[in-house]
This record gives C-alpha cells, sequence and structure tokens, in this order.
C-alpha cells in the first residue's frame, strides 16, 4: 500500500433526519440480500487477516516465539517505531504549519500554496526516494527516510487540517477572544481543539503509510517490518517467518487505530444550529511576510520540485530514449487492473453503503468498520495471505489477475466507501418512494432514480481506487499474473539497478496517472474554497 | 452543463472497461497464464531469457512465456506448488535453490544428449538438472578510498575489524547466499557464522549487486562483494556504475574465488515434457550459449563447444575451490544468516 490517496478522510454522516427517522423500513434498505451482500464483502476483507494467522500459528507458539523473540525483530521495531515517531511528528508541524499558513494568514497566493502542498500525493513515494537517491547519492538510513516519507506524507496532515481550519466556526474563538484569552491561547485551547480530529486523522494515515512503505525504504537502506518480509518472500517464498513477521505488523496497524481512537476521546466536535456563516479572520503576516513565503517556498521545492525537476532531467537525456515497447503494456495492464479493480471495488461498497445510509444501526458500522480495518492491514500481508490462500485452497485461482484485483478490493475498498456513502445518502428516499408508487419495479427504480443521483460521487470514489491502483507496488509485486508488468513494478525492476534512463518513462507515467488526484482530493474538501 | 459532461464521463468509463474487458482475450501483456504455452520460471537475467526464449520460439516454433523471480523464492515456490506446478521448465542463477527443487523430488532427469552438451562437471550425478551459466565472486573496489596492497587477502578476512564500514554486499539477495554457502563448504558452520556476525555488524547492506558496485563507484562503501558480470556489463557499456572502481580476485582457491553454476530443469510435473527437454537442449546448444554473448551478459558459457566473453579472465585461471555445486545448502545458509540478524 505505497499508495498515495488517503484510506479515510471525514465520513459524511448522514443527517440525523433520517437517523431519528421513525419510518417504516424503505424498499430495498435492509433487505436480506443487502444485509448478505454486506457481510459477505466484510468476511472477505478479513479474509487476509485469518489466514495470516492460522499460518503464522501453524507451527505452535514455541516456533513462533523462537521466530518472534530474536535480536532482527528488535531491530525492525526500533526502526519502524523510530520512523512512525519521527516523521509522524514532522509531518504534524509542516501539514499543521502551512495550514494555519494557507488558511489563516495573509499568505499571498494561498490558491496556489494549497494545490502545491497537495500535489506531493501525486509522486508515490519510492518515485520520490529515487528523485532524492539521484540528488543526494549517500542518502540512506533513518535520516534519508524521515525526510523522505515526510515530504511524501505531510499532505495526508495538511489536506484535512487545511479544510477544518477553512470551515471552522470562527464564533468560538471569537468568543474566547471575548473572554479574555490572548491570541496565542486562544489558538492553543480553541483553535487545536477544533483541528484535533482533522490532525489524528491525518497523522494515523501517515502512520499507516509508513507501516505499509517498501520501496521507498528499500532504496533508503531502511528495514522495517514490511521490508523485512519482502526478504522474507525473496528467501523462501511464502514462509511461517514471514507470516509472523506480518501478524506483528498486522498488531502495530491495530494499535495505531486503537491509539487514534483514545486520542479523539468522547469530545463532541459538533455544534447545534449552522453557525456563523462567516470565514475565520486571517492573521495579518505584516513584516513577516518574507519570512513565511521563504518557508512555503523552501517546502514546496524540497516536496514538489526536486522530484519533479530530478524526473524531468532523467526524461530529457539525449541517449535516454522511450522504449515504447516496454512502456506501452505495462500502461495498459495498468490501466485495465486499475477500472477493473475500480469497478470491482465500488460495487462491493454498496450493500454497507446502502444499509449505512438508510438507517445507522450497530451492524451496518461493524460491517464498514471491519472493512476498515483489513484495508489498514499493509499490502504486503493481504498479498501474501492471497498466496497462501489460492496455492492452498483455490489452485483455480492462482497466479490470475482476479487474485490481484482481490487484493485491490481489500487495501481499497475505504476510499470508495467514503464517496458511495455520501452518494447513497444524496438519494432522496422520497424520490424512489415516489417512483415506485407510480408503478416502477425495485430495478427500474434504481437505474431510472437512484442510479443517476448517485453516478457522480461513486465515479469520484471509483477514480480514488483506481488512482491508487495505479501506483500500487507491494501487493502487484507478489501477485502479478506471468507476464504482467505494471508501471510500479517495471518502474521498481528499472530503480533496483539503478537504471535512471529506463525508470524515467515510468516514473513520468506515474505522476502523470496520479496527478489528477490533486484535483480530486481539493475538490473533495468539506467545503469548496472561495478565493 | 454538469449533467453532460456528467454522462460524457460515464460514457467514457463504461468504453473503457469494455475495451478492457475486449483485451482480456488479444492483448498479451496483464494476460493470465496460458496454458497451450511452454512456461519458465525464471530466476535468471531478463534479456537473456528473453533472447533465449525469442531464439527457441524462431527455431522450434514453440511459445514460451516467463515468469521472473529471485532463486530462492521461486524454488520454494516449485516446492509450495509441488505436483501442480504451473512450471514446465526451471532456470536459476545460482545452484542452491535448484538444489532445493531437486531434493523435494520435482525434477525429471534431463536428456543425456543435453547433459552431452556442457562440460564434465556441469551436471549434478543425479543428472536432475543442467548447468547453463557460470559467474565468479569478485571484489570491487574504489582505489581511491582504498589502495591495492591494503585489500583483504581471503574473502574471510573482511571480518577484520579493520575493514569495518568499508564494505558492502547484497546480503538478500540469492547471489550473496550462493556465496555464502560456499564459505559454508570450504570454512565450516563455526567460522561462517562469526564471519556472518562481522558481516552484519561491519558492512553495509544493499539492495542488490548494481546497487553494491555503484555505491563503491561513488566512494560510499570501499569495497564490495559481487559477481564479476556485473562489472564487465557496466564496463562494456558507458562505465557510469564502474568507471571509478577495479575488481581484486581472491584466486588461491579462497571461498572469495566461488564460481557459481546457473541452472535449468525440467519440472516431474510438466505436461509439456518433449517441449521442456528442447528448451533445456537450446540453452545449453552453441547457439542457446552464443547468447550469452549476444546479450552481452558477461555470464561464463558452460557449453562443450562454447567461448566465453573475450573480455572475460578465462574460467580457468580463477583458482575457484573445489566446492561441488550439487551439494551446497541453501536451507542452513539461510537459517544461519537468520541468526546473524541479516533476514
Amino acid at each position: 500500500m505505497s499508495t498515495t490517496a488517503p484510506v479515510t478522510t471525514p465520513t459524511p454522516t448522514p443527517g440525523s433526519a433520517s437517523t431519528a427517522s421513525p419510518r417504516r423500513r424503505r424498499p430495498g434498505g435492509g433487505s436480506p440480500g443487502l444485509r448478505l451482500g454486506a457481510v459477505l464483502v466484510a468476511l472477505v476483507c478479513l479474509l487476509p487477516l485469518a489466514v495470516v494467522a492460522l499460518k503464522a500459528f501453524e507451527a505452535g507458539p514455541s516456533e513462533v516465539a523462537a521466530l518472534l523473540l530474536r535480536p532482527r525483530v528488535g531491530e525492525l521495531m526500533r526502526n519502524t517505531l523510530a520512523l512512525v515517531a519521527l516523521t509522524g511528528t514532522l509531518a504534524t508541524v509542516l501539514g499543521v504549519g502551512a495550514a494555519w499558513l494557507v488558511e489563516r494568514t495573509s499568505l499571498p497566493l494561498a490558491g496556489l500554496w494549497r494545490v502545491l502542498f497537495v500535489a506531493p500525493l501525486a509522486i508515490p513515494a519510492f518515485v520520490n526516494s529515487f528523485a532524492w537517491s539521484t540528488v543526494l547519492p549517500g542518502l540512506e538510513g533513518l535520516g534519508g527516510a524521515v525526510l523522505v516519507t515526510t515530504l511524501s506524507y505531510f499532505p495526508f496532515v495538511f489536506l484535512p487540517v487545511a479544510a477544518m481550519l477553512r470551515s471552522a466556526d470562527p464564533g468560538l474563538e471569537e468568543a474566547a477572544r471575548a473572554l479574555g484569552l490572548g491570541p496565542w491561547r486562544t489558538a492553543a485551547k480553541v483553535g487545536l481543539a477544533q483541528v484535533r480530529p482533522a490532525l489524528l486523522g491525518g497523522v494515523l494515515l501517515v502512520a499507516l503509510h509508513l507501516l505499509s512503505e517498501f520501496g521507498a525504504l528499500e532504496m533508503l537502506r531502511f528495514p522495517t517490518f514490511t521490508t523485512a518480509i519482502l526478504d522474507q518472500f525473496d528467501v523462501a517464498f511464502d514462509s511461517r517467518s514471514g507470516s509472523v513477521l506480518a501478524l506483528v505488523l498486522v498488531g502495530l496497524a491495530v494499535a495505531l487505530l486503537t491509539v487514534e481512537l483514545l486520542a479523539r476521546g468522547r469530545t463532541r466536535y459538533v455544534r447545534v444550529g449552522s453557525g456563523a456563516a462567516r470565514r475565520p479572520a486571517r492573521a495579518r503576516l505584516g513584516r513577516a511576510t518574507p519570512l513565511a513565503l521563504l518557508a512555503v517556498t523552501a517546502l514546496a521545492v524540497l516536496a514538489v520540485g526536486v522530484p519533479a525537476w530530478v524526473t524531468g532531467t532523467w526524461l530529457t537525456r539525449p541517449e535516454e530514449a522511450l522504449e515504447p515497447t516496454v512502456l506501452w503494456p505495462a500502461l495498459w495492464s495498468t490501466v485495465r487492473l486499475a477500472l477493473v479493480a475500480a469497478l470491482v471495488t465500488t460495487l462491493a461498497t454498496l450493500p454497507a453503503a446502502w444499509l449505512l445510509a438508510r438507517r445507522r444501526t450497530w451492524f451496518g458500522v461493524l460491517v464498514e468498520r471491519v472493512s476498515y480495518l483489513a484495508s489498514s492491514v499493509p499490502g504486503v500481508v493481504v498479498a501474501l495471505a492471497l498466496i497462501t490462500l489460492s496455492i492452498t485452497w483455490a489452485r483455480s485461482l492462482y497466479q490470475t489477475s482476479a487474485v490481484l484485483v482481490l487484493a485491490y478490493v481489500v487495501l481499497f475498498i475505504p476510499r470508495a466507501m467514503v464517496s458511495t456513502r455520501a452518494a447513497v445518502a444524496a438519494v432522496p428516499p422520497e424520490l424512489s418512494d415516489a417512483a415506485r408508487s407510480l408503478g416502477d419495479g425495485p430495478l427500474r427504480t434504481f437505474v431510472r432514480v437512484q442510479l443517476p443521483l448517485m453516478l457522480r460521487g461513486t465515479l469520484a470514489g471509483s477514480a480514488l481506487v483506481a488512482i491508487a491502483v495505479s501506483t500500487e507496488l507491494t501487493a502487484t509485486l507478489l501477485l502479478a499474473p506471468t507476464g504482467t508488468q505494471t508501471l510500479s513494478t517495471a518502474f521498481w525492476e528499472a530503480s533496483a539497478s539503478l537504471d535512471y534512463a529506463a525508470a524515467a518513462p515510468y516514473a513520468a507515467a506515474l505522476v502523470l496517472l496520479s496527478a489528477p488526484l490533486t484535483w480530486l482530493l481539493l475538490r473533495s474538501g468539506p467545503e469548496e474554497h472561495t478565493p | 452543463m454538469r449533467r453532460r459532461t456528467l454522462s460524457a464521463t460515464a460514457a467514457a468509463l463504461v468504453a473503457l472497461l469494455g475495451l478492457a474487458a475486449c483485451g482480456e482475450s488479444t492483448l498479451e501483456a496483464g494476460d493470465d497464464l496460458d496454458s497451450s504455452k511452454l512456461t519458465i520460471y525464471s530466476a535468471q537475467h531478463k534479456n537473456l531469457t528473453e533472447e533465449w526464449g525469442k531464439e527457441f520460439q524462431e527455431k522450434t516454433g514453440i511459445e514460451v512465456q516467463v515468469r521472473y523471480g529471485n532463486d530462492s523464492s521461486m524454488g520454494s515456490q516449485i516446492v509450495q506448488e509441488g505436483a501442480s506446478s504451473p512450471a514446465d521448465v526451471f532456470l536459476t542463477e545460482n545452484s542452491p535453490a535448484m538444489t532445493t527443487v531437486e531434493r523435494a523430488g520435482l525434477l525429471a532427469p534431463v536428456d543425456a544428449s543435453t547433459l552431452a552438451q556442457v562440460g564434465p562437471g556441469y551436471a549434478p550425478s543425479s543428472k536432475d538438472w543442467v548447468g547453463i551459466a557460470a559467474r565468479s565472486t569478485v571484489l570491487v573496489y574504489n582505489p581511491s578510498k582504498i589502495s591495492e596492497q591494503d585489500l583483504p587477502s581471503s574473502l574471510m578476512d573482511l571480518a577484520d575489524p579493520k575493514y569495518a564500514g568499508q564494505w558492502g554486499a547484497a546480503a538478500g539477495g540469492a547471489d550473496f547466499q550462493a556465496i555464502v554457502s560456499a564459505v559454508l563448504a570450504t570454512e565450516g558452520e563455526e567460522k561462517t557464522a562469526a564471519w556472518l556476525d562481522a558481516l552484519k555488524k561491519n558492512a553495509k547492506v544493499y539492495q542488490n549487486n548494481i546497487a553494491t558496485m555503484k555505491a563503491v563507484n561513488a566512494g560510499q562503501s570501499a569495497m564490495g562483494v559481487i559477481y564479476h558480470y556485473y562489472w564487465y556489463r557496466d564496463q562494456a557499456l558507458n562505465k557510469s556504475g564502474s568507471g571509478n572502481t577495479k575488481l581484486h580476485y581472491f584466486k588461491n582457491e579462497d571461498p572469495g574465488a566461488f564460481v557459481s553454476l546457473s541452472g535449468g530443469a525440467v519440472l516431474k510435473s510438466s505436461t509439456k515434457q518433449a517441449d521442456a527437454q528442447k528448451f533445456l537442449a537450446f540453452v545449453t546448444s552453441q547457439q542457446g550459449q552464443q547468447a550469452l554473448g549476444t546479450t552481452a551478459s558477461k555470464e561464463y558459457a558452460v557449453g562443450r563447444d562454447a567461448a566465453s566473453d573475450p573480455a572475460l579472465p578465462p574460467l580457468d585461471t580463477l583458482e575457484a575451490p573445489q566446492i561441488d555445486p550439487f551439494t551446497l545448502n541453501g536451507p542452513e545458509v539461510i537459517s544461519l544468516m537468520t541468526k546473524a540478524g541479516l533476514l
């Protein structure tokens, strides 16, 4: 899951009116078919976790203990935790700082910076890492890993925090000031409290991406659990020791989710009523303006300038002609896999989204959360599990693209779920009722009324999945059918032999394919911005 | 306006999906395994395997498809796939992975006429597989970082604390693991374990041989343990990754002079035994061995009548240790390296 789109963004909650509504169950709203579908999807998402656990414990606790309690695991744990702590902190500082400058100060060209600070998401971390290794050939270890991953992942913090700062109710801060708090204490007590959920969500995303990052870290010679699992795969294919390491990785992911949940606490962040319909005031930077401009320029140059410039120079070197015979098939495989996976993933989100949009029951929430949990598991774990599964129990599927698509579905379901839920929630039940009462059957109602209304939202979700798929590396490396190469795996192969010439076109294609992501993410914020 | 964009987007999406569905049957890239073709599991280099596949197809009309991977990974994969492995032919870069598959009893005997095409000592006594190429261990060094007279005289001397931080290797790769298996075969378990501990403490672990060589070239490491052909290949191209470096051959039957044998075999479970045997016969034939030269792979030829690339020092001048490549132990090496914390 060394990819770039957020796994969770603030989830749209259906209006409280429909939750508390005493109305009868809508046609299809909670039908057994839908429930069955939702449960099936959730079970499929859980399958990899179960398989990895089974495989790891196959040999009994003593062997598991022997595999776990060795210095190498300690080293991997230290590396992984240090990376999460350092990059998490730096990403918070950069993300919150940049978001505040862009949204709450008189910084010139706010619109430009807003785009530039989301743009790194369009550059896969393993491409960024390769670019930085070209600029600083000695870059390696923890320092290198922190540098590259911070620059690649700070937008995960910037994006939600900026959105929150843009739309937050200025009334609270005004009240705090009126009650005698100074500007700094207001920012600390009220401002920080308002952005806390967005910040926590963003940091969680950064941490989950760090757990699953492979390419960037392998290149920088910084071993973590994910790179070690791939080493195990190289040595022994589908091995027990790999599964034991994978289980530790799952444990770490679950721990992160729990910590985030606890840190979020029970504080209510909602307000009653529509609040003040005003933009928050912007702090005047005054004479600090040049300094602030210098800071944002430096960040933009490091995060976007360096990888863009390096990829550009690779491309323009004369001896490095494009090799269309390799590029086109890889591009075509990538696009095909991305489209099929996007379609299947979106379809898979429909049952749960439908259940949740109509009625927020514990059942629906459980089904949804289960799929989120499975998706926060790194791609390498899902891939390993699906290999075990297909080689042992489903040989007809072994090494087929069906298994690869299944991995993508499990990994990227939350991206589609967010949009699908919003889309389903946007269909007024009254319209369907009207269609039904006028004589349309359920299918006809779906096609004529519900589908057109949902199309826009589900398309956005599908696009997010498609982009995630086209830059996925780890699961694709393990699961690609014989003869299939995607842009990421082709880039990986060329970059592993440090062949800049061969890697450049794939890098450029990957960036071009993910570029629409920036646009989609900017547009899908909770509120359209006005310049 | 918005509605129109929406319908256009939807139409485009449907069209693309339709196209994707059609592609399923018409396009080669991305297709799932085609059971009518001869399937080769290759841990050998891509351009070399491709050249063999292409020339074989031209010569015999038999279509091939290749799945690429690494020695150890693919060896274990075939063992796990067992009797229903999709592979017909297995090609390795080093012998330990082949031995793993052989010991699992999954290989069919190689045709006698094929075995007769390679020189003596290039096939195991079981005749279950055949050598297809060879490569030599070398020490690549950067003369601006370490002078020739300061170089270690044996691979084992790299464990000396005076070389701490000065050398690197691709310890996670099958190539290096084969070299360790040679150390194990010549020096025994205890010395090997101590040497691996020193490696863990003193050496930099790189992603692969090329990364190791380029790090030495850039002066980030003074020395690196690699196979010879990466260096000769770069020298023949533009020297961008090796221009600042030289090679040191340990010779003297040192484990660092180990010559590793790449292997080819037919899977017992293959339903295309005759075609698979033909492929091995082709690879070891004069034409097949010449591909080692035409693809500039710079690996040593093992065919009876095939000459190796003239840029290489002849194989019989390398004073390689007398190691039986057919007894090299993959699993024990991996367990030793795991104990040393390298894996």
